[in-house]
């Protein structure tokens, strides 16, 4: 059985790494007792994959990994199971089954991710900043200087950002997340502050992913849904 | 949710801000308000190491047991976060609550190992604890030192104001129950101190009052007041099923500690007596736990941490008597769940092989022999009692059965060593490579490959070497120097790999191992001038420790090069370790006589020990 576990990431747990939330989860899943596959060999993992990365100091209510179990477990009670072990700041919010196969593996399917994004107490730019984001976002292209190691490169960002607008004070922020075709919040904000003229204060970003996305319409016309939304509950 | 001491600026700006967030599973929250006790339970070191270690997981667990009693943890913020602290004026704080440990009515601070000297005064510089205890007032926690480096407190004696000596299991239930007391008798920090000084183990060094000759030495070594004992015993529990405190659900840390895994104490003490091995020595007499507990603690334990390894912890696993039981039982019950089973300090035998092979890949792993010294004279001498011909046997045998790695571990400066015994370490790497290459080529795994790793010998208290001297840098880098040729000198050369540690950092550690109240001037100054993390090579620098014996105009051959005769009062004399000078004496002349003493279970050589009424001296008479 194949199941898709989303969790949130909250508090102070937004300190704990990606590599270390797999950690922590491989450990939950032991704790909880439920029937995990693992691979062969003389260090068998479990065989299990992460939807998006998350970096460190984000919070999120929106996260997946996918995870392959030897036998049938109603998906309420791996739900209930893995919450009565964990730590604070993590819980499980949903459990479905996704169909079989490498297809579906949760890393491959994300598209798009939602965020919002607040700045923290003294590092709000100096400009007036919340009436101008329906004009950032209204631009054709924004380009920003991508830098590798090897080279500078100009990228147009824009076609990445699906939607900005601002909730509460605080800045909503839909972008492609897709392995090829991404951006990252805070590189958005920074544009959106350098173009504003202000530079961006150190740590200025404090950041909530809300949702993660698989595509299930086309180039042309995006039809985004949650990836939970691609399963469906076992009794 | 709890607010964290740090705030995000600065966690994101250090590296693995998961050390400092507290609340991993199994981590223990209590209301500060309904306890009356607060005891912040500090190992001065990095997280990922502390972490690791089973005393203070011991006492973290047992500690908490308690209603009245909230015991939290800290350890030492690495360089980065240090550095912060100090400009920004953090105070530091325990993971739990993450509050300053200023406000915390203990400080408990485990010794491990020398070099973390330097840390512990970070420890109580950070919290705002003045450094030496002297000038502590009532407001201040009560600073509490245990663990191994504890049997010589005296170089740390003035920045503490209580040492636990022995296994914690004991006294520290009487020790709180005094606190309370003292404390709703609205007595003082003195009064308190002078209660705890007549608990057992708890030594309290303003207590005692020092005088030297001329020479340097102790001329005496007395209490200072009245009740005080002149002895201070070492505690050790005897019932290992009913005294020993079982962890029950260990922290799990988010980040991955150096030793992520369970840790199952099988026994305590060792019956060998290696004459070098404090640890041999101090936790004696060598006590069993009982195999099905064992096996029930295992289980639980795995289960309530998630992890994916067990490892077993005693000074010489293959000397546990139910060894066999207890690995089979735990590779049939756990290792089709995908569980590890890591077996450090297991004799190399038929039977250690046999569990190796079903529990690691052998083209993966390597087999490790730590025979200590190169010449079976000079292991007649320590005590060894590992011979050429075990080690041939078993590395014999392993490749046999498809290892083809050697790890071998050996000690340079040890009482008595010649040139010969030194050319010794390279002959037996090479017979190891030749007994590798007897083997026909199509049954052998392709070339051996056998590391040669030593070390610089650190006489410690409470061993047979104790009055032995050490030798200086130079010394020790010549003797570097002769292994290294002979090596290069021998047939398979290409085979053996050598690798040897710095002798500075060697001698630091003699230096403070053996030292006297007078050395914390210089510890005092060295961590002034930027020592930190001594035991870490990268943050080392024995250039700062220099000035500052310069500075302080303290000897550092009076306490490593000279040889001690047995009749001089040593610092640590004040201590009952268990074992009795007079043993130790007949050891020193034993080792010079080439003369070896059996272990605990072939004879008993009256150690001292029996004294405490269990473990293997009672062992055949049950």
């Amino acid at each position: 059985m194949k199941v898709r576990i989303k969790f949130t990431k909250e508090g102070t747990a937004k300190f704990v790494g990606h590599l270390d939330t797999m950690r922590y989860f491989q450990k939950a899943l032991r704790r909880a007792g439920l029937p995990v596959a693992f691979s062969g060999g003389y260090s068998p993992h479990m065989i299990m994959s992460f939807a998006a990365p998350l970096g460190v100091g984000t919070t999120s209510l929106g996260e997946y990994f996918d995870l392959e179990l030897t036998e049938t477990v109603p998906t309420a009670v791996i739900e209930e199971q893995l919450n009565s072990t964990m730590a604070e700041g993590i819980r499980v919010v949903s459990v479905c089954a996704v169909e079989d196969g490498k297809a579906s593996k949760a890393m491959a399917l994300v598209a798009a991710a939602d965020y919002l994004v607040e700045f923290r107490d003294g590092k709000e730019p100096e400009a007036p900043w919340k009436d101008k984001i329906s004009e950032f976002y209204g631009l054709p292209s924004i380009s920003v200087i991508k830098k590798t190691k090897r080279s500078e490169k100009e990228v147009d960002i824009r076609p990445f950002i699906y939607e900005m607008e601002l909730q509460d004070g605080k800045v909503f922020l839909k972008l492609a997340s897709a392995s090829a075709n991404y951006t990252k919040p805070e590189l958005v904000m920074d544009t959106f502050q350098n173009w504003l003229g202000c530079e961006p204060k150190p740590f200025c970003y404090q950041v909530q992913r809300l949702e993660v996305y698989a595509d299930t319409g086309s180039e042309e016309k995006h039809i985004f849904v949650p990836l939970e939304a691609l399963g469906e509950k076992v009794e | 949710m709890r607010k964290l001491a740090l705030d995000d600026e600065i966690l994101l700006q250090v590296d693995k801000a998961a050390r400092y967030i507290g609340g991993e599973v199994n981590s223990v929250m209590k209301d500060k308000n309904s306890v009356d006790i607060r005891f912040a339970m500090c190992f001065p070191d990095v997280y990922e190491i502390g972490m690791s270690n089973l005393g203070m997981m011991i006492l973290y667990n047992m500690f908490n047991e308690r209603e009245d009693v909230w015991c939290e943890r800290l350890f030492s913020p690495w360089t980065d976060l240090d550095q912060i602290m100090r400009e920004k004026k953090v105070p530091l704080f325990a993971l739990e609550s993450q509050d300053p440990v200023k406000e915390f009515d203990f400080l408990g601070i485990t010794l491990g190992y020398e070099m973390c000297y330097t840390n512990v005064l970070q420890v109580l510089d950070l919290s705002g604890i003045p450094l030496l205890a002297a000038e502590r007032g009532e407001e201040d926690p009560l600073v509490i030192g245990g663990g191994a480096c504890a049997y010589n407190p005296e170089p740390l004696a003035s920045f503490f104001d209580m040492f636990y000596i022995g296994e914690g299991e004991t006294s520290y239930d009487a020790l709180f129950d005094a606190y309370k007391s003292n404390k709703a008798a609205g007595g003082t920090r003195e009064e308190f101190l002078l209660l705890a000084s007549q608990i057992p183990g708890i030594y309290v060094p303003a207590f005692y009052d020092v005088t030297y000759g001329e020479d340097g030495t102790i001329v005496s070594f007395r209490p200072n007041r009245e009740g005080v004992p002149e002895k201070v015993s070492k505690q050790v529990i005897i019932d290992m099923e009913k005294e020993y405190r079982a962890i029950e659900k260990p922290v799990v840390p988010f980040i991955k500690a150096t030793q992520d895994r369970i840790t199952l104490e099988i026994q305590r003490g060792c019956i060998r007596g290696c004459r070098f091995c404090q640890a041999g020595m101090i936790y004696r007499p060598t006590r069993e736990r009982d195999v099905e507990t064992l096996k029930a603690s295992a289980k639980r334990m795995l289960q309530n941490t998630g992890h994916e390894e067990i490892s077993l912890s005693s000074l010489s696993s293959s000397d546990y008597t139910q060894l066999k039981e207890l690995v089979t039982f735990l590779i049939d019950e756990f290792h089709d769940k995908a569980v590890n089973i890591s077996l450090p300090s297991l004799r190399i035998d038929a039977f250690a092989l046999d569990v190796m092979s079903k529990v690691q890949d052998v083209k993966k792993s390597s087999l490790t022999f730590a025979p200590e010294a190169g010449s079976q004279r000079l292991r007649d001498v320590i005590n060894k009692g590992l011979t050429e011909e075990d080690i041939l046997k078993g590395a014999g045998e392993a490749f046999r059965g498809g290892w083809n790695r050697v790890k071998l571990y050996f000690m340079l400066g040890l009482p008595t060593e010649t040139e010969e015994d030194m050319k010794g370490i390279a002959h037996l790497a090479e017979r190891i490579a030749e007994e590798y290459y007897e083997i026909p080529k199509d049954q052998r795994n392709g070339k051996v490959q056998i590391n040669v790793s030593t070390s610089f010998f650190v006489p410690k208290p409470f061993t047979p070497f104790q009055w032995a001297g050490m030798y200086s840098e130079n010394d020790f880098v010549e003797k570097a120097k002769i292994v290294k040729n002979e090596i290069r000198a021998q047939l398979n050369q290409r085979s053996i790999k050598y690798s040897w540690h710095e002798p500075d950092v060697t001698i630091l550690e003699g230096f403070l191992a053996r030292g006297d109240r007078r050395c914390a001037e210089v510890i005092l100054k060295a961590y002034k001038k930027g020592a930190l993390y001594d035991a870490w090579s990268e943050s080392f620098h024995y250039s700062i420790w220099k000035e500052a014996f310069a500075e302080t105009g303290i000897d550092l051959d009076f306490y490593t090069l000279r040889e001690r005769s047995t009749d001089e009062i040593l610092p640590w004399d004040f201590i009952d370790a268990g074992v009795t000078k007079e043993f130790l004496i007949r050891e020193w002349k034993q080792a010079h006589a080439e003369n070896v003493t059996p272990n605990c279970r072939q004879r008993c050589s009256g150690c001292g020990v029996k004294q405490y009424g269990g473990g293997v001296c009672y062992e055949s008479k049950n």
